[in-house]
């Protein structure tokens, strides 16, 4: 298992590795903001932690068809469902996914505080919104992989990995926006939107896998 | 240990391609599935591995006890893709399929027995066609199943390669191993038993649809 999760990380940080789309996608999406929103350094910094959030979604999504397409593509995807007797497959699901999140998402929650001082967030707007990302942006990983094992089969699937997979996540935004903003507007809590993100990050961990495996039982159908 | 197929039926895209399959392959024993094009030859195998449901029948693998207990889990298939990244070196594909489906040779000895060594730091991408196809000839000789499943293994090889490729499986078949191959060339395998597909049931399949 650790050596599938290294050659995740091996491919996604050689030459053509999606590594970095996801981080400049990010970087776009919330450098643009500013200039479509205009002077108003209030607004920007009320609906910063939305905007964060929004950006890092979509920049997660971007990459998501590539889960299961690459390895069916060069036949790898057919050896890892015949191995299930050895390694049972929503185990696999599981670590690619992680390996995904490390190598794709987990740069967006690093770069997320930079791109916090642009929306002129307050540093402990910025803190808990990276630390919500941190929480909650696995859970879009395993829903991604529910939908990127259904699309598995289809040309041009990633359009339709987003448009499956948007609905399912929406959970995780609203609870992660809700959280971000209750550590800064005093008398909202911050601790039950925070747990129940975490909730759904642990449930979507043991779902998405096992949906992915469902689906990916025959490949090439 | 045996693969047993009894009745067995395929289809795709939900047109019945073949039905009423049988045959075992014992240890030491080979197989090679002949046919026209589009005879469900490359079919038949994906049942067997499991990566196709059967539509009728049923295909198992005995006496393999607990280490192989599905045909899935005792085989390896050698299919028309590789299996192998692009962009990462000979060696690092193979070891990766090595510590993934466990590892009984070590990786430079695979390499060498399809001769190969001089090409293991390079990426994958890089090589030609039949040098691609002795690596994944390669991976099979790291890890060792009872069982090859072969689909036109030697697409792309030389001569040479070729003779070389049939010494390793007569070496797997004299090791009490099995093989079920299909393909349109000569293998070597001198006294292979033969299972002759037709595109009959095909066209049936399409009369009546």
């Amino acid at each position: 298992m650790l050596a599938l999760y290294m050659r995740e990380m091996k491919l996604a940080s050689r030459a053509g590795g999606s590594a970095l789309t996801g981080v400049l996608f990010f970087l776009a999406v919330v450098a643009a903001m500013p200039f479509a929103l205009g002077p108003d350094i209030g607004l920007l910094a009320r609906i910063g932690p939305a905007v964060l959030w929004v950006g890092a979604l979509l920049a997660s999504l971007l990459c998501l068809d590539r889960l299961f397409q690459a390895d069916r593509d060069d036949g790898s995807l057919d050896l890892l469902v015949m191995a299930r007797d050895r390694h049972m497959l929503p185990i696999v699901v599981l670590v690619k996914c992680l390996a995904h999140w490390t190598a794709g998402i987990l740069p967006l929650v690093i770069a997320s505080p930079l791109l916090g001082l642009i929306l002129n967030m307050d540093p402990l707007a910025i803190g808990a919104t990276a630390l919500t990302l941190l929480i909650g942006t696995p859970a879009i990983a395993f829903v991604g992989a529910a939908g990127a094992a259904v699309a598995v089969g289809l040309p041009r699937g990633g359009v339709l990995v987003s448009v499956l997979v948007l609905p399912l996540v929406i959970p995780v935004l609203v609870f992660g926006v809700s959280a971000s903003y209750a550590a800064v507007n005093e008398p909202d809590p911050f601790l039950p939107p925070f747990l129940i993100l975490t909730a759904l990050t642990l449930f979507l961990a043991v779902i998405g896998p096992a949906a992915a495996a469902l689906a990916l039982r025959y490949p090439a159908d | 240990m045996r693969l047993v197929a009894e009745n067995l039926g395929g289809e795709r895209g939900g047109r019945t391609v073949f039905s009423g399959i049988d045959f075992a392959v014992q240890e030491g024993e080979a197989t090679v599935i002949t046919g026209p094009n589009g005879a469900g030859k490359s079919t038949l195998l994906r049942v067997v591995a499991g990566l196709l449901p059967a539509t009728s029948g049923q295909v198992r693998f005995e006496n393999g006890g607990e280490a192989f207990p599905t045909p899935a889990a005792a085989a390896h298939f050698l299919a028309h893709l590789n299996a192998m990244k692009p962009v990462l070196t000979v060696a690092e594909n193979l070891s990766f399929w090595a510590q993934f489906q466990g590892a009984d040779n070590d990786v430079e000895t695979a390499l060498a027995r399809v001769g190969l060594q001089a090409v293991a730091h390079l990426p994958f991408g890089y090589l030609s066609t039949g040098q691609r196809r002795r690596a994944s000839v390669a991976r099979m000789l790291v890890s060792s199943r009872p069982l090859w499943l072969l689909d036109e293994p030697t697409t792309g090889m030389d001569a040479d390669s070729v003779g070389q490729f049939s010494i390793l499986m007569k070496e797997h078949l004299a090791g009490g191993g099995m093989i079920l191959a299909a393909t349109h060339l000569p293998l070597g395998l001198g006294d292979a038993a033969e299972l002759r597909m037709t595109a009959s049931t095909m066209d049936a399949a399409e009369v009546s649809a």
